[in-house]
């Protein structure tokens, strides 16, 4: 689905969410309508910081084990994310930064994706 | 708003049935209905039917028009309604019936909820564009991780163990071992539970429900028109429903399913009942943490207290409020959209003691049906 | 006054050494880290690849820089690991950095030269005045043939610099020395490269490096005495130890960013990221002599002098403490992760 992917390009390159002028609340991923005040919000595009907590996160085992994280970012917005580090360093309360990787391909003929994964900060 | 009874309910067996094609498990659950109400069909004004994706696991979209038409009620061109919300679409469709004869609109309808997951490669799989499939889905969140990640955070915080989870499995595949219609009818073990592989760090394979085929229906009437078909009506004093954020990261808590506390609240308000009035109960246990939170979300016990009822024998058959005596998803197998109406059969049997080796002495009960993570919930409470 | 105005570097944290892959092919590990002077190298992770590497190299140069990236005019990555054979990797980065649409931008390939290639384009277009900045990348996941020798030193990595006005280091001066030498070559849609063994020395490496190095020196006033840090490219950890003996340099002069021995040969990324660890010492006044070189085959001369500004420049983590941050992978691990095996 290669316009699909093409439209999320910018807020998965980067952590780039949306910020409601009226209320103050980040959201991530952006959103068109801010939840909080709706007609009377005012959101716009912005970058958001590269660091976090890990909130919660699992270990996906069905094939290659991969690790998905609930992680808070240091302005309050919430990113479901992969993060790329061995299980056994995950730990609850965790800081994290982020990183450039690939997140799979359509095919070994398709379109490759981007996104942003994490790292331990150490 | 009129009163609305249950005058007729009919299952399939649930399970992988290789040998049943999608109209085939309709139509057994249709007319089991039909029997259970002692009617011929044509009486039957409107079709309401729970189906997350036919379009996926069958490439056949125009649900309700094939149900009606193989029911023989396209013969009278009743209007035939498909809803869905994920794996709360049956419960969807037993609200929008409730609703369609509450109001005057219609005085019979069938609520059916029917899904055929076999005929494809991977049901958990289209089960799990019941997320948000851009940003949850697109970095590996499938239905089981965001689950475990609700999981680890319960266990993080409120001190749940892996063991407590095991319980609510083993307590299922005990009472599914009552039901005849359970996919699984094998009782195990906790260390059962605890030795089976990992599907998503905490869970593990036994703590997960299966993806399975099945059908219910469920016929509801006016109370005039009830009391006429049946002299056992159960009428479903509520019938509500809410939704949450999609997304687990859009929520500002990930362990209270505020769709479940609403809809919840709602209900025991119109039905004019507390938590504890409650005396049976048939939750959505896609995931083992998914019954320990109802628990709490449902207000059986305090929020981080859920895992002290599995404990203590609390949910058990034969204890204060059993929950799940038939089994519950995980040993009747969850057949998505069909779960939700299964779990008004269910009730309806138990409230009017026609619920076998399996039987709980209960006048009020409540179902609980939930949409992937908790973005749909429906709370029905039902009575004698 | 222009040049590198900032840079930055990555290497992925996984490590295999020679003794590792000796034991699967049954050669002497002894030998062979005796005759390359490489113990071990970095492996990309699974989901890493040059432009992945390219972009971590290039947020933190721009990071440490303290410039808008939309104020970056030209993209240029040089590699031969572009993850598509035809759509290029400078556009994922230049989206991945904020760039905007306004950007010069093109892919390069010259083998292990490209990102110097990408320098000298860069700096010719600030030089001209039509970008304020230019960002030049190098970077590599390098592929190698298993039980080739090259498979001992063929790593990943790479580094990125930032070209524009009031620099850290000033290119003072800047030559190539090109033929059409076929040392070292990938036709397209063969998976490993071949080489031409001993003739990728003498006739490639050597004489395009030297002549490089001299051709700067000759027609830029230069003396080896001129120039207190020396980096060549790496392909092991001989080759550029002779160079500098060859050109009248010590040891001591290239061993700061002699990075090959620890994390073998990033192509593309190799020059770079020891011209990178050289900066992360350098002091202002010093002057450093940075030849690559590219099979097929040319070498890129620079002569660049550290000024004042690199005092207030931000150089931690340094590249030598990226470089002891790791974690290593047996063989098996090793080709998965280099997708040469797959699910």
């Amino acid at each position: 689905m290669v316009p699909r992917s093409w439209r999320k390009i910018k807020y998965r390159y980067d952590l780039r969410g949306s910020y409601c002028e009226n209320c103050g609340n980040y959201h991530y991923p952006p959103r068109n309508f801010c939840p909080t005040c709706r007609r009377r919000g005012k959101v716009i595009e912005t970058l958001f910081p590269e660091e976090g907590r890990v909130v919660s996160y699992t270990v996906v085992r069905e094939k290659e084990p991969y690790i998905v994280a609930l992680i808070e970012l240091d302005n309050g917005a919430r990113v479901l994310s992969q993060v790329c580090c061995d299980p056994s360093e995950m730990k609850i309360g965790m800081r994290v930064r982020k990183a450039f990787r690939r997140y799979g391909e359509d095919n070994e003929d398709g379109i490759i994706h981007y996104g942003t994964k994490f790292v331990p900060v150490n | 708003m009129r009163r609305v009874a249950v005058v007729g309910v009919g299952q399939s067996k649930f399970g992988e049935l290789w040998d049943k094609g999608f109209r085939d498990i309709v139509l057994e659950a249709g007319r089991e209905a039909l029997e259970d109400a002692d009617l011929e069909g044509k009486e039957i004004e409107a079709i309401f039917v729970g189906n997350m994706s036919g379009g996926r696991y069958l490439g056949q979209e125009h649900i309700a028009a094939l149900i009606a038409d193989y029911a023989g009620l396209a013969e009278f061109g009743i209007p035939a309604t498909r809803v869905e919300a994920a794996d709360a679409s049956g419960g969807l469709a037993v609200r929008q019936a409730y609703m369609a004869v509450a109001s005057g609109m219609h005085d019979i309808v069938i609520a059916a909820g029917a899904e055929k997951v076999t005929d494809v490669g991977d049901p958990m799989e289209i089960l799990s564009a019941s997320v948000d499939i851009e940003w949850e889905r697109f970095v590996g969140g499938n239905l089981p991780a965001l689950y475990a990640i609700i999981a680890r955070l319960h266990m993080e915080t409120f001190g749940t163990t892996e063991e407590d989870l095991a319980l609510i499995s083993v307590k299922n595949h005990r009472n599914g071992a009552l039901n005849p219609k359970a996919q699984f009818q094998r009782v195990i073990r906790v260390e059962d539970v605890l030795n089976s592989p990992y599907v998503a760090e905490p869970l593990k394979l036994l703590d997960c429900a299966s993806v399975s085929d099945g059908a219910a229906a469920v016929i509801l009437a006016s109370e005039d028109v009830a009391r006429e078909i049946t002299d056992t009506p159960v009428f479903i004093e509520a019938c509500t429903q809410a939704s949450d954020y999609l997304a687990l990261q859009s929520r500002k808590d990930i362990l209270t399913m505020n769709s479940v506390v609403k809809a919840a609240r709602e209900s025991y308000k119109i039905a004019g009942v507390e938590p504890k009035d409650i005396q049976v109960a048939e939750i959505h246990d896609s995931f083992t943490i998914a019954e320990v939170l109802a628990y709490e979300d449902l207000g059986f016990a305090e929020k981080g207290e859920g895992a002290e009822l599995i404990r203590e024998g609390v949910t058990e058959i034969g204890g204060k409020i059993p929950v799940n005596p038939s089994g519950g998803l995980k040993a009747c197998g969850h057949a998505v959209g069909a779960t939700g109406v299964r779990q008004i059969v269910e009730l309806t049997l138990q409230l009017r003691g026609e619920a076998g080796k399996r039987q709980v002495e209960a006048e009020k009960g409540l179902a609980l049906n939930i949409g992937g993570t908790g973005a749909t919930a429906v709370v029905s409470v039902l009575g004698r | 006054m222009m040049g590198i105005v900032s840079y930055g570097s990555y290497i992925p944290k996984f490590r295999i050494k020679v003794e590792e892959i000796a034991r699967v092919w049954g050669e002497d590990a002894k030998k062979i880290k005796g005759g390359l002077g490489v113990y071990e190298k970095s492996v990309p992770d699974v989901d890493e690849d040059a432009a992945t590497i390219a972009v971590e190299a290039a947020r933190e140069a721009i990071k440490r820089a303290k410039i808008n990236p939309e104020d970056i005019g030209a993209v240029f990555v040089g590699s031969e690991s572009h993850p598509y054979a035809v759509k290029p990797t400078a556009t994922i980065v230049g989206e991945a950095l904020g760039v905007g649409n306004d950007y010069y931008a093109a892919d390069l390939e010259f083998a292990c030269k490209a990102g110097t290639a990408g320098m000298q384009i860069c700096y010719s277009m600030v030089k001209s005045g039509i970008i304020r900045y230019g960002l030049a990348i190098g970077a590599d996941t390098s592929q190698a043939r298993p039980g080739d020798a090259l498979e001992y030193a063929a790593a990943a990595g790479g580094a990125a610099f930032l070209i524009g006005k009031d620099p850290i280091a000033e290119i003072e001066a800047t030559y190539s020395f090109t033929s059409d030498t076929p040392d070292f070559w990938r036709r397209d849609l063969q998976p490993y490269p071949s080489h031409g063994g001993r003739f990728t020395g003498q006739p490639a490496y050597f004489r395009h490096i030297i002549s490089a190095a001299r051709g700067l020196m000759e027609k830029y006033g230069y003396k080896t005495e001129d120039f207190d840090y020396a980096v060549f490219h790496m392909p092991n950890a001989k080759f550029p130890v002779r160079a500098a003996r060859m050109l009248g340099f010590s040891e001591e002069h290239i061993s700061q960013g002699l990075v090959v021995r620890a994390i073998g040969n990033a192509y593309s990324g190799s020059s770079l990221l020891g011209l990178a660890a050289t900066l992360d010492i350098a002091e202002p006044d010093e002057r450093i002599l940075l030849v690559s070189f590219g099979s097929g085959a040319g070498s890129d001369a620079f002569a660049l002098r550290v000024t004042d500004r690199i005092k207030e420049f931000e150089r931690e983590p340094k590249v030598w403490e990226k470089i002891e941050r790791k974690v290593y992978v047996d063989y098996a691990i090793y080709l998965k992760h280099r997708r040469k095996i797959r699910a």
